[in-house]
């Protein structure tokens, strides 16, 4: 399937963390705000809004809320559109803007991503995440989502050898990372050591292989390649987009340590780009856990199935590695606002391929955005290309 | 947990006595029941089977940080435990200190209750796992 | 007059595999662990786990006696659940049984509560139906997961588990020869309704109450039948406690060999329902063909049932179907009085 190429034209961010003074319309309003400044667009140029959002009606008690941020945004009547597929409705949501671009069907798009989490307790919150899990057949029974990926985990240790220090090598790597980005809500160093002995959540992961509880946003600003040329002189565009979908329960996996989804997404978008993992520099992937950014490198061929652990040690996927991946923090240290992820996946890479990365930039021609929902059912890959 | 009754008794069966189905079409083996063979789609021909509350441990974890209704439990042990028929099923293993359950490990099924809504709403049973006996061990 | 042809089709038991030490009860309340222990003759007692509770209990119990007998749940016309433990004050033990054996739905169902001696009343039940021949079999459980107030004697003895009996008249591991009853208001030991805990009256458990019915339906029941202790190879009579049995057959004229077998108290507790059922199962896992058993049941508010069982040449084809009693006796482990107070629910926590 070869796609009309689509131009990311304004990208914009919240910081992300526990912003206890704004609410969840706040979050999109600044978030949307930065991107249509960064577009040098006007609001009257947005022919429709995209929002990806994972449980608002559980974080905050509130659906419709396409409504809700369009009206609070001022774009109203524009068609203004949620997407929900767990952790991956922001990916879904930019796959979505950007099909609307390609199709002809509208000009300009923007595409949101905003997960309002600290409304509740931690406990609601892990109710909550535990959702986009089979409700019947794992939530129900006590499971919970370090839960899910510990299983995954237990088992890829047991059969690739994958140690606990190479588990931890991730979160290392993605402190490291985040330390250099503003918006991240981690900005210092974690140590192996640290890792290994931090509070145990479901063993064999620790607190420090987890994502944070976080509040935030994100916005694209998606125009045609021909209407990106009245407000950029330098879009960045994307050229593949994959998506596909898995079992949602874990147990039903053909593997259980292998995300066929993940493989599946990025075999799609390579075809529709042209390109295969040796052309990518940069990547965004998805580490709402430590053990998932194994899986994601393994699943978008960076590296052999099985050999994430070694490859993250050794340095591979460091800034100024084979392959840069998490130059923002990652889910893990930058935070993970469910919902928004997908969407501040795509600005990270954006800012890289335009050479606006400030401290943690990195050589990037190419890059790619990798976003799973629950523990696999989906997973969402972006190419980019300047 | 604020669920209604309904939303699970409907499923009473499959969690008391593990009913799954079986594809006659290709011969194989769901739990928990589905209402179409993913491999045989339109010739699915699904049937219900009665799974066997034997298998072993695939992988497991320790849940320490629990979600809502599960407070009082922790550290308790989940683990995805593959039956002997095939199909994999999410179950939490009893009977078992967290130093003591392995991948590989035989376990067996038990009737324990799984969760309760609140204090005034029901009460949910189900299966759950714990290590197998021997039948050696059965006797006297 | 009965016919004499009803008796037990198969037995099953579950037992929970906590266990607290009488000494930790006492370390947490300032007893002398040694005296309790001897006062009691009890060592430790079962604890039902956080996801335990009389309805798992009576389905693994039923589970093992269905195995045991080896038919097939639907010919099951009747289940009767014994128990001052059910899980719900309103809503049936007896229909998650019957769901959870595949016995349901053509059948009758009903829950029993005679604190002690649900068990026993509930196997009275079923004798009647399939000796009418209302029924082919019915199912008859006594379980508890009985609680005791911290601090109180109780605590002590107050103990999880349970054991089921398929009724019938059909390949018979065991003919029931008779049964006798004697019952009387007498207020020994209660639990109003919305009470956490029961209150009891103390020494008045003892002679007005548990001696009393004990030896009354015992004396009766051999009366009837006539028989004396010596014509029994075993005797299980209720075990409240590991003292009150042993007076009891000793005033009978019972001798500790009869009661030998069949004497789990000192190791598991009073399971209350399932006190004698489960005295009665142990000793049945050992019992040779022939040999005849004499069991007393006592609940307290008050009152006795007596058996006379026989037992058949098919109990030895039958067993090392389901686990014994004295596999899940074996299969322990210690807790503290903090890990129970939490599993039993003793602690208030953030709801």
């Amino acid at each position: 399937m070869k796609m009309n190429k689509v131009a990311v034209i304004g990208v914009g961010l919240t910081k992300f963390g526990e912003l206890w003074d704004q609410s969840f319309s706040d979050l999109f309003v600044e978030a949307g705000a930065n991107a249509i400044v960064d577009a040098g667009i006007d609001g009257k140029d947005i022919d429709a809004i995209y929002l990806g959002n994972m449980s608002g009606g559980r974080f905050i008690e509130q659906e419709h809320m396409a409504s809700l941020i369009s009206d609070q945004a001022g774009l109203n009547p524009a068609p203004a559109t949620r997407i929900e597929a767990a952790c991956a409705s922001g990916g879904l949501a930019v796959r979505q803007g950007v099909i609307a671009v390609a199709s002809g069907m509208h000009d300009v798009v923007v595409v949101g991503g905003v997960e309002k989490m600290t409304d509740i307790t931690s406990e609601r919150v892990t109710q909550t995440l535990i959702t986009a899990a089979d409700q019947e057949w794992e939530a129900f029974l006590g499971m919970t989502f370090p839960g899910v990926y510990a299983l995954i985990a237990r088992r890829h240790m047991h059969e690739f050898g994958t140690t606990r220090e190479q588990l931890a090598a991730v979160s290392v790597k993605n402190h490291a990372n985040a330390k250099d980005n503003p918006h991240a809500q981690f900005r210092f160093d974690v140590t192996v050591e640290q890792v290994l002995g931090s509070t145990m959540v479901a063993d064999p992961l620790t607190l420090l292989d987890c994502s944070p509880i976080t509040d935030g946003a994100a916005c694209i600003v998606l125009a045609s390649p021909e209407k990106a040329k009245e407000f950029t002189d330098s879009p960045v565009y994307i050229t593949g987009a994959g998506q596909a979908t898995s079992t949602i329960a874990l147990h039903d996996r053909e593997r259980i340590t292998v995300s066929d989804a993940t493989i599946n997404a990025a075999k799609a978008a390579y075809k529709m780009a042209g390109k295969g993992p040796e052309d990518i520099d940069v990547a965004e992937v998805h580490d709402c856990f430590t053990i998932a950014e194994l899986l994601a490198i393994e699943g978008l061929g960076f590296c052999e199935i099985g050999e994430g652990g070694p490859f993250t040690e050794e340095g591979s996927t460091a800034r100024g590695g084979k392959i840069s991946v998490n130059t923002s923090g990652g889910l893990k240290a930058k935070g993970h606002p469910v919902g928004a992820t997908g969407v501040a996946q795509v600005v990270e890479v954006v800012l890289q391929l335009r050479g606006e990365a400030g401290k943690r930039q990195v050589d990037a021609d190419v890059g790619l955005t990798h976003n799973v929902g629950g523990s696999g059912g989906t997973a969402a890959v972006h190419i980019l290309e300047k | 947990m604020t669920m209604g009754a309904p939303r699970f008794w409907r499923k009473t069966q499959s969690r008391y006595n593990l009913y799954g189905v079986k594809c006659k079409s290709c011969n194989a083996t769901y739990f928990p029941p589905r209402k179409i063979c993913p491999s045989c789609r339109r010739a699915s021909k699904l049937e219900d089977v009665k799974l066997t509350p034997k298998g072993e441990v695939l992988t497991y974890t320790v849940i320490r940080s629990a979600p809502e209704g599960f407070e009082r439990q922790t550290p308790y042990i989940m683990a995805i435990v593959k039956l002997d028929e095939g199909p994999m099923v999410t179950t939490q293993i009893v009977d078992c200190e967290p130093d003591e359950v392995e991948i590989g490990m035989a376990v067996e099924g038990v009737f324990r209750k799984i969760r309760e809504s609140g204090k005034d709403g029901p009460i949910y049973y189900g299966f759950k796992f714990r290590p197998a006996r021997a039948d050696k061990d059965l006797a006297v | 007059m009965r016919p004499l042809t009803v008796g037990i089709c198969g037995y099953g038991v579950y037992i929970p595999r906590l266990r607290i030490r009488a000494e930790e009860i006492a370390r947490i309340w300032g007893g002398d662990g040694e005296k309790i222990k001897k006062g009691l003759l009890i060592e430790e007692k079962a604890v039902a786990d956080f996801d335990e509770d009389t309805a798992t209990i009576a389905t693994e119990a039923a589970r093992n006696a269905l195995k045991m007998a080896g038919i097939e749940p639907a010919a099951v016309g009747a289940i009767y659940v014994g128990s001052e433990s059910h899980p719900y004050a309103v809503k049936p033990t007896a229909t998650i049984v019957a769901e959870a054996i595949e016995a349901a739905p053509v059948m009758t169902a009903a829950d029993y509560e005679f604190a002690c001696k649900a068990g026993t009343a509930a196997i009275q039940t079923c004798m009647g139906l399939v000796g009418s021949g209302m029924i082919e079999y019915g199912l008859a459980i006594g379980a508890d997961t009985a609680q005791g107030a911290p601090g109180d004697a109780l605590e002590y003895t107050a103990a999880s588990g349970g054991a089921a009996y398929l009724i019938g008249k059909k390949g018979l591991i065991a003919e029931i020869e008779d049964t006798y009853s004697v019952t009387t208001d007498t207020p020994d030991f209660w639990r109003r309704e919305g009470e956490p805990y029961p209150r009891h009256g103390g020494r008045f458990t003892g002679s007005p109450a548990y001696f009393k019915h004990v030896l009354s339906a015992t004396l009766g029941l051999m009366k009837k039948i006539g028989a004396a202790p010596e014509d029994f190879d075993h005797a299980v009579f209720h075990q409240p406690n590991g003292k009150f049995p042993r007076n009891a057959a000793k005033n009978l004229g019972f001798t500790d060999r009869q009661l030998k077998e069949g004497i789990l108290v000192d190791r598991i507790g009073n399971t209350y329902s399932g006190s004698s059922l489960l005295g009665l199962a142990r000793v049945l896992d050992v019992a040779k063909p022939g040999e005849r058993i004499l069991v007393t049941a006592f609940g307290s508010g008050a009152g006795s049932d007596s058996f006379s069982i026989r037992v058949t040449e098919e109990i030895e084809k039958r067993r090392g179907r389901a686990p014994a009693v004295e596999t899940y006796i074996s299969d322990r482990r210690y807790i503290d009085y903090g890990t129970y107070v939490k599993l039993r629910r003793k602690i208030k926590v953030a709801e």
